[in-house]
């Protein structure tokens, strides 16, 4: 479906993460190649979102080295979009940005089920739905690899459900997906990351 | 459009409508409104003093915006999203330093007119106040950029943002009041000077305080 040009691949290679002079993890190496993904489990605090932030290029490691092939695209926490605007404007900026057209944002909009509030202003918009708007924006780029920080968070059943099926038709497009999640995501035959505290 | 033009035009866009450009201009007229009042309405005392006053209500009201500039933005992982886009800091700094001058100093000049008038500036003067801070609210803005990256995540960043910056406008400070008493005392020129370090450095410095500050 989106990932574009050329084989998209995430490698992690004795990886260490130092964050506040306290070693989250070391020696940590794996290799997602066009279609795999991988789920990152662990208790809070052993660096899940490091390690996305790591794989963004957003930490520098302390030690090992990250190889990247492809757009990257985030979501986490904070879907980065302009409160003020309805949700179809904030999302047309960072598709602009993205050298992608409104056919991308509409057809993220409905991969989300958010179509029917594309008018509404994102500050008016529920925890779940801010979720799958930082969820649309991510889609709507059209990145090769996906990072995705606890992306069921506030999902009801049916949204995990088009979450499922938007990560498969992005790995069936030859994209990656790296998630970190304390539920499981419907991610079919993915590398399991354990970090341990 | 490029990115980056993108960028400024969210900003401009985001300064008018949230009311951001408001903020500076009242609390400039209405530092030309008190002053009066603390110095009395002696026409000839005010005339005199007045074009500093206002060089220092500037001042000031360039101050206001610091902790609105890049806060929301990194709050809400903006900045972030911009960084994995390969965009550089330096490149959004330069974007944001363009939409924060075109939201302060254009308002700021008309402004001006209105306090010239409550402090009985002649003609003359008010023509060299408004050339001044032409020349000089770029400067003003890049200062403000800069402070703002540098205090970025502080806590009580508002009130240390104050003690970084306003030693560092002195410049601006002292060659704007001074080009406005005698008329062609090369005031300006050293104004536009320090002006165009300010901005020259501002891209670099914020660029790199982004960078820095990033966890």
């Amino acid at each position: 479906m989106t990932a574009a040009g050329g084989a998209a691949r995430l490698e992690f290679d004795r990886v260490a993460c130092l964050r506040g002079h306290r070693l989250l993890f070391e020696g940590l190496s794996f290799a997602l190649g066009p279609g795999e993904a991988a789920l990152v489990t662990g208790p809070n605090g052993t660096g899940k979102s490091s390690l996305l932030r790591l794989a963004a290029g957003l930490l520098a490691p302390a030690a090992g080295a990250i190889r990247r092939e492809g757009a990257i695209a985030l979501a986490d926490e904070r879907h980065a979009l302009d409160p003020r605007l309805p949700l179809g404007r904030a999302l047309a900026f960072w598709a602009a940005i993205d050298g992608r057209g409104a056919d991308a944002v509409a057809a993220a909009l409905d991969t989300t089920g958010l179509a029917a509030i594309a008018e509404v202003p994102v500050r008016m918009l529920s925890t779940g739905q801010a979720r799958r708007a930082g969820l649309a924006r991510l889609i709507a780029g059209g990145a090769a690899i996906w990072l995705l920080d606890e992306p069921g968070n506030g999902l009801d059943a049916a949204s995990l459900d088009r979450l499922a099926g938007a990560m498969a038709a992005h790995r069936a497009g030859g994209g990656i997906v790296l998630a970190a999640s304390h539920q499981p995501l419907g991610l079919a035959d993915a590398q399991a990351i354990g970090l341990a505290p | 459009m490029s990115a980056l033009a993108r960028i400024a035009a969210r900003d401009l866009a985001r300064a008018y409508a949230g009311g951001g450009v408001l903020l500076p201009l009242i609390f400039f007229l209405l530092v030309a409104t008190l002053f009066p009042f603390a110095v009395g309405p002696d026409a000839r005392l005010l005339a005199a003093t007045g074009g500093g006053a206002l060089w220092m209500a500037a001042l000031l009201a360039a101050l206001l915006p610091v902790d609105r500039l890049l806060a929301p933005d990194a709050e809400a992982g903006v900045l972030d999203q911009l960084a994995l886009r390969g965009i550089s800091e330096e490149a959004v700094a330069l974007a944001k330093l363009a939409a924060h001058w075109l939201a302060f100093g254009p308002p700021l000049l008309i402004a001006a007119l209105p306090a010239a008038a409550l402090l009985k500036l002649d003609g003359a003067t008010l023509a060299r106040l408004e050339m001044g801070l032409a020349l000089g609210t770029p400067g003003l803005a890049a200062l403000t950029l800069m402070t703002s990256a540098l205090t970025l995540g502080l806590r009580g960043a508002g009130a240390l943002a104050g003690l970084v910056m306003l030693p560092l406008a002195v410049p601006i400070l002292i060659f704007g009041a001074g080009s406005l008493g005698a008329a062609d005392n090369g005031g300006l020129k050293l104004l536009a000077a320090a002006s165009l370090i300010l901005v020259a450095l501002a891209p670099f410095a914020a660029g790199a305080a982004l960078r820095a500050g990033r966890e």
